[in-house]
């Protein structure tokens, strides 16, 4: 079996760790980290449920290999800490099973930091890119929508 | 979860990943580049794809380029869909590529990636066959510049241990009207049945297609029907349609005769969205 040593800076924090190469990212995560935020789904690129950022960027991490994301910076829902997305997606109802919530979040905060006036279209075309089974869609758009209304507010005091 | 091991390097220059492509062999390993990985990933959970070693591509600068230079833009293999849109230097190729798979798999999957991919649809290639592209491929001769159109038959032609580094455009063919439209069975996102991209070039229409065949392709004697302006656009369409030389597919997302009739009614709207316009759709 090759295995590579790696180090990954997760959540603020820096962990080094042997993997085997075809190891995805969301394996590392959940298998060899604990952080089983990220959720398998289709483990197909896409559902979603694994959605994390890496360098900023939402990824899904059942298709990134985790020697890839060495040395970047990754960030699971565990290192969210009270998120404005996370407040309006317990306001707005917008889970149901609440599968696919760590991954709609970790996509919607990083829409809501790289786009912080998105219009209507893009916040549905940044959606298209997660699955709710529970089609909790309207409610997920309504969180976005409120904590982009809620940060222009603030920034036009 | 892949279930077998393979080697993984990433080198820092072209010579240095053809040099490992060598090694790999010689050591009796079937090495393949890496881009964006996530073909090789899904198919590879299948065992559909299976190898001993990668080579990741990301780190040689010339593959994350993208640049204008010498009256040409630069786009390198490794880019990013989502680099690539949000660059907005290639506006056919940013609207093509932003109805390839989702937003966030587009942070992954690559130009290069799309291009010489397993999938039949490929569709970042419409671009390049509808305009004075080239490849530059790297090879054990070093770097090959060679016509887009005449590299790409099916599939981007590379040897054994060859791999898309660049591809370049003419500047003046980015800014020509254009149109495109993907058409799927359903819903926003997927697989198309057919996505069109349609480009004026000294008031000739040219005209690629992704998803009718197993393959995308641009075929000269259908343009030349679609062009023959002396005809009605239903009779001008009839005959570029008899032009199609290969079995249409005939899948899940739609019969053969279902997509002959998707493109007929696309090709009604490239004719009409070009008529007697100079300007960009």
């Amino acid at each position: 079996m090759v295995k590579n040593e790696v180090t990954l800076h997760v959540n603020g924090e820096t962990r080094s760790l042997y993997i085997r190469n075809a190891e995805t990212l969301l394996y590392t995560l959940r298998e060899k980290l604990g952080l089983t935020g990220a959720k398998p789904g289709c483990l197909n690129g896409d559902c979603g449920a694994c959605t994390v950022e890496v360098n900023g960027a939402a990824i899904k991490s059942c298709i990134m290999l985790t020697i890839e994301a060495a040395n970047q910076q990754i960030t699971t829902v565990e290192g969210l800490q009270d998120a404005p997305i996370q407040t309006q997606f317990v306001e707005k109802f917008a889970f149901q099973c609440g599968y696919c919530t760590p991954g709609f979040i970790m996509n919607c905060n990083t829409l809501i930091e790289k786009y912080p006036e998105a219009n209507e279209t893009v916040i549905k075309k940044w959606l298209e890119s997660n699955i709710c089974r529970c089609t909790g869609y309207k409610e997920i758009e309504d969180a976005v929508k409120a904590v982009l209304t809620s940060n222009q507010a603030d920034s036009s005091v | 979860m892949i279930s077998y091991d393979f080697e993984y390097a990433k080198p820092a220059t072209i010579d240095e990943a053809l040099d490992q492509f060598q090694t790999f062999e010689k050591q009796g390993k079937n090495p393949i580049y890496f881009s964006g990985g996530t073909e090789i990933i899904t198919l590879g959970r299948k065992n559909r794809i299976v190898t001993n070693a990668v080579i990741d591509i990301k780190a040689i600068p010339e593959c994350t380029v993208i640049q204008k230079q010498e009256g040409k833009l630069v786009l390198g293999a490794a880019l990013s869909l989502t680099e690539v849109i949000e660059q907005n230097v290639f506006p056919l190729l940013s609207e093509i590529a932003m109805e390839i798979a989702d937003n966030t798999a587009r942070n992954k999957i690559t130009l290069g990636g799309n291009i010489c991919s397993n999938i039949v649809y490929k569709e970042a290639v419409l671009p390049f066959l509808l305009t004075e592209s080239e490849a530059m491929i790297a090879t054990k001769k070093g770097l090959e510049r060679r016509p887009f159109t005449k590299r790409f038959n099916q599939q981007l032609q590379l040897g054994q241990g060859e791999f898309l580094v660049q591809v370049t455009t003419k500047e003046s063919d980015l800014t020509l009207p254009f149109l495109t439209m993907k058409k799927r069975k359903q819903w926003d996102v997927g697989y198309p049945l057919l996505t069109t991209a349609a480009l004026q070039k000294e008031s000739r229409v040219k005209v690629a297609f992704s998803g009718l065949c197993a393959f995308p392709f641009r075929n000269e004697q259908l343009e030349h029907r679609l062009n023959a302006c002396q005809l009605s656009n239903d009779e001008r369409i009839e005959q570029a349609i008899r032009e199609v030389d290969t079995p249409l597919l005939d899948d899940v997302h739609g019969s053969a005769e279902y997509r002959k009739f998707v493109l007929k009614n696309s090709l009604m709207d490239v004719l009409n969205a070009f008529e007697g316009a100079d300007r960009r759709w």
